[in-house]
């Protein structure tokens, strides 16, 4: 069912769009200026009990510009590709840099700089899946989780989601650069009943690849979501105590985008990270070793060049607990007197800001059980919610579910607790790395230990 | 009255519109809509002292969804030729079993909505960038004039002007203008390698001159500073459970996650939530009202209809600690043989309609709010909030305090860093022993996500004493 672009919006179709509107801006005053054009088709299916849910289906695309009159800048974005909609748009923008104020570092890179060649990182899979077929891989995955077990009860559905896309940045410099990439992602989320209660427990599990050939069987997602959904009945609330803290895969990937958020440029500048100034310094325990890689053939976060054109690459942040590099884009990098490191993120609508590629934690030798055998009591952390993470000062404390661990094996579920800290030290408190690194997204993280934290429960 | 929004405005007629519908309605669908959106939003940012930017983003496109039984069918398009409304509707009815029996749909007659809450002439919502970058230069000096230690102010204010039409397979058509803005401001407070940070923000469904109004900006921005440097003096959140008391306005968010997500009917149909099946049940104390009110003029949460076309109401949850009531949108309402109380929202044209909280807040009760802090021996006094966050299913919600003091023998004392607070939503109101006389609805500066979609929403609460929360803190 899904088509094919048509010609009149391939590549070279917005190259040329986007040649005519850097050439109009040039011609309203601008001295600078890019434009990004992305465009897509996305399919999603919900099934939920067995029967259709919900079905979308849509092909969207976007434009964005951002022009530079001397040193004031200023950013629009349309869906109207119509030539009088596209006049209006750079009409427009030229108004807004003028009304704000000159910004000394504000500008395209270096003409120089600018990626001079684009590898094929292989992010794109031509596989055309028709509706029934993606029905059928949502009905397997949901039916799976209730064939695991008697307990599974109910469900909130299970979501077979595929879309692709392609992207072009054009700018003065005469840069232009395209790919394509997609993705393709089957969630399902089980509701566990308790039978002697009634307690209910939700939990979800999912997988997205770029490549569908390479997504897990549909079963197997089922039974893991059934899995995790089975093993929460029943939990309770602990008592308020310190102890080591266990965090699995998912867990351990939020802490790394909290590190990750405090490495970014915009943040240090600004003065709203607890990790300012802290370049050459020892920011985390030895054990921690962490990559940005935006060339990782086939990785979430990969591409061939960043939300400014630059190259992306391999950068070092973190080696053996020292931070070894920033993450930047021309402008905060320029605020903090050090190069772009090609980590420019561009949403269609706004000017650029900063954001990781394939951002990971090396993985350390020993596994999780092996982690969660060596503590006497503690806690796993399976779930994390809330928002109660401090960036500035670095003080974190959020709701958790997990389980209780007692003589090195996981006792009982719990629930209705917080962990809490600061991140400063919780960085410096992790001891134990596991080997067990999969990307799952453009985070990704091993499980790891913190020697001790709050746990708050009765 | 609203002028009533025209179709042309999308350059799309009547006709086609009835055409398209006729299209999606086929035998098996019970009902089907088209959500013409048009979308203007504008921003300006400052920070370091200076208004760096700026950006404006125009979107406009049409959402087409038809429901069959329990099923629903969405297509969108940011393209509206009569080709494009083919292309939607064909998608949208596969969901049918046969995509056959063309049943004919009445012929759509233009209505307006019977209310209008927020009566602003665009010009009045939409000023020249160089007025709000001067309101933004003038909540700069403001925070800077509060204390020499504020040493960044970011503030920015965002606009939106929204122009929505619905067509319905029932034969109605009605539109609705729908302009929104906010301001928030943050500042970072330094005090000798203390960097703590405070945030203030307001707005709604109101013009620009509201922010300058009793020079409202400047009290937001002083409000954002006096945060920032009282937490450089804030001392460890304590850990464990103890009485908590929450002040007015804001910290209603706790009604929004402890209740109000459990009480959206999609969950209740579905038998996922935790407050399944307790309709007529009791869950909250009895000095506890709490309703779903969109009709409150001017305000965040508020809409002259709701995305499906219906006129909000106010909706009562919970009355004197009962629970009475889920809120619906048209689906959920049919499916469950409920009342439809308007709360069918959807972000944008490209997202599908699901049954969404408008303002909701707790109604006033008798007590006197130094009295409610003077019956506490230990605890926590909350005034300010970040996000929050709830699991439907097993109920257990969290929110985070981004202001708190310390309560000892009946005195607020020592301001805490921030916590978050834990709790079981169908429980947590049944430990709530006070209600203050001191209803405050909040400053307009909600968004709640729910399902990938953000909606602008308001929260509201007296002053309440809670007897018991697990407080996230780091000190026994």
């Amino acid at each position: 069912m899904l088509g094919k672009m048509t010609t009149s919006n391939s590549a070279n179709g917005y190259t040329q769009l986007a040649a005519d509107v850097l050439a109009h801006a040039k011609a309203c005053g601008a001295t600078e200026a890019d434009i990004v054009v992305a465009d897509g088709e996305t399919f999603s299916v919900q099934v939920r009990v067995g029967t259709v849910d919900r079905l979308t289906k849509a092909r969207e695309k976007r434009l964005g510009l951002r022009v530079f009159i001397g040193k004031r800048s200023a950013t629009t974005s349309t869906s109207d590709f119509s030539r009088a909609s596209l006049d209006r748009l750079v009409a427009d923008t030229c108004t807004l840099a003028g009304a704000v104020v000159e910004d000394d570092v504000s500008g395209l890179p270096d003409a120089g700089h600018m990626a001079a060649e684009q590898p094929d990182l292989d992010l794109y899979d031509d596989t055309v899946l028709d509706t029934d077929t993606q029905i059928d891989w949502a009905k397997r995955g949901e039916a799976a989780a209730f064939a695991t077990d008697s307990r599974v009860t109910n469900s909130e559905g299970a979501e077979f989601d595929s879309s692709s896309g392609r992207v072009v940045l054009a700018n003065s410099h005469g840069f232009v650069g395209s790919y394509k990439s997609s993705n393709f992602s089957l969630s399902v989320s089980p509701i566990a009943t308790e039978s002697a209660t009634g307690g209910m427990q939700r939990d979800a599990w999912y997988e997205v690849q770029r490549k569908f050939a390479r997504l897990a069987s549909a079963e197997s997602i089922g039974q893991e979501a059934a899995r995790r959904a089975i093993r929460r009945l029943g939990a309770r609330k602990v008592a308020t105590k310190r102890v080591p803290v266990v965090f699995d895969q998912e867990t351990a990937g939020s802490l790394l985008a909290n590190l990750c958020s405090a490495v970014s440029g915009y943040g240090l500048y600004k003065r709203a990270s607890f990790l300012l100034d802290q370049l050459g310094r020892m920011i985390a325990s030895d054990v921690m070793t962490i990559y940005d890689d935006g060339r990782m053939v086939g990785g979430f976060g990969s591409r061939p060049f960043d939300g400014e054109g630059l190259a992306t690459r391999k950068n070092i942040i973190v080696e053996r607990g020292v931070l070894k590099s920033y993450l930047l884009d021309t402008y905060s990098g320029k605020k903090l007197g050090l190069p772009s490191t090609g980590n420019a993120s561009r949403s269609v609508g706004e000017s650029p800001s900063v954001g990781p590629t394939n951002f990971y934690l090396v993985p350390g030798v020993k596994s999780q059980q092996e982690i969660i055998g060596s503590i006497q009591e503690g806690l796993f952390v399976t779930e994390l919610i809330g928002f109660g993470i401090n960036m500035v000062t670095g003080d974190y404390s959020r709701g958790a579910c997990g389980f209780w661990i007692e003589n090195g094996e996981l006792a009982y579920p719990v629930e209705e607790i917080t962990i809490a800290g600061n991140l400063k030290q919780m960085l410096k408190d992790i001891d134990v790395v596991g080997s067990d690194l999969v990307f799952r997204g453009r985070i990704a993280s091993p499980t790891v230990k913190i020697a001790e934290m709050m746990v708050a429960g009765n | 009255m609203p002028e009533p929004v025209q179709l042309t405005t999308f350059g799309v007629t009547e006709i086609e519109a009835q055409q398209a519908l006729d299209r999606v309605k086929v035998r098996d669908v019970e009902y089907a809509d088209l959500y013409f959106e048009s979308r203007t939003s504008e921003s300006v940012s400052m920070e370091e002292g200076i208004v760096k930017r700026a950006a404006k983003s125009v979107s406009q496109g049409v959402g087409v969804r038809a429901t069959a039984g329990e099923k629903t069918g969405f297509a969108y398009s940011d393209e509206l030729t009569k080709r494009d409304l083919e292309v939607a509707a064909d998608t949208a009815r596969y969901i049918a079993n046969s995509p056959k029996g063309h049943s004919s749909v009445p012929v759509p007659t233009q209505r307006r909505p019977t209310r209008d809450l927020y009566p602003i002439e665009r010009a009045k919502a939409e000023v020249a960038t160089a007025e709000r970058v001067a309101l933004l230069n003038e909540i700069d000096a403001e925070a800077r004039r509060y204390d020499p230690r504020i040493k960044n102010v970011m503030a920015s204010f965002n606009t939106e002007y929204k122009v929505v039409v619905v067509a319905t397979s029932e034969g109605t058509l009605v539109g609705d203008i729908q302009p929104l803005s906010r301001l928030q401001i943050t500042c970072i407070a330094e005090d000798q390698g203390n960097r703590q940070v405070g945030s203030f923000g307001g707005g709604g469904r109101v013009a620009f001159a509201y922010y300058r109004e009793e020079s409202r900006h400047l009290s937001y921005a002083r409000e954002a500073a006096r945060e920032a440097i009282l937490n450089l003096s804030a001392v460890d959140a304590p850990a464990g459970v103890m009485p908590v008391v929450l002040a007015g306005g804001w910290p209603g968010i706790l009604l929004h996650e402890a209740i109000g997500h459990g009480l959206e009917a999609d969950f209740n149909r579905k038998k996922t939530s935790a407050f399944s099946s307790l309709i007529g049940k009791r869950v909250a104390s009895d000095v506890c009202t709490i309703v779903d009110d969109g009709t409150l003029p001017f305000r965040r949460g508020s809409l002259n209809m709701d995305d499906e076309g219906t006129p909000t109401g106010c909706t009562t949850l919970i009355e004197k600690g009962i629970l009475r009531g889920y809120i619906t949108d048209k689906l959920n309402a049919r499916l469950m043989g409920i009342p439809l109380t308007g709360n069918g929202r959807r972000e944008n044209y490209q997202s599908v309609v699901l049954p969404r909280m408008t303002n909701t807040f707790m109604l006033a009760g008798e007590s006197d709010p130094h009295d409610i802090i003077r019956s506490v021996k230990k605890g926590l006094y909350a005034v300010s909030f970040g996000g929050g966050q709830v699991d439907i299913t097993n109920g257990k919600f969290v929110f985070s305090a981004s202001e708190a003091y310390l309560i000892e023998d009946g005195q607020i004392t020592k301001p805490v860093k921030g916590a978050t607070l834990i709790g079981n939503g169908p429980e947590i109101l049944t430990k709530v022993s006070m209600v203050g006389h001191d209803l405050k609805l909040d400053n307009g500066i909600g968004t709640c996500g729910k399902d990938g979609q953000s909606v602008p929403v308001g929260v509201g609460l007296p002053t309440i004493k809670v007897d018991e929360i697990t407080v996230g803190g780091t000190q026994r």
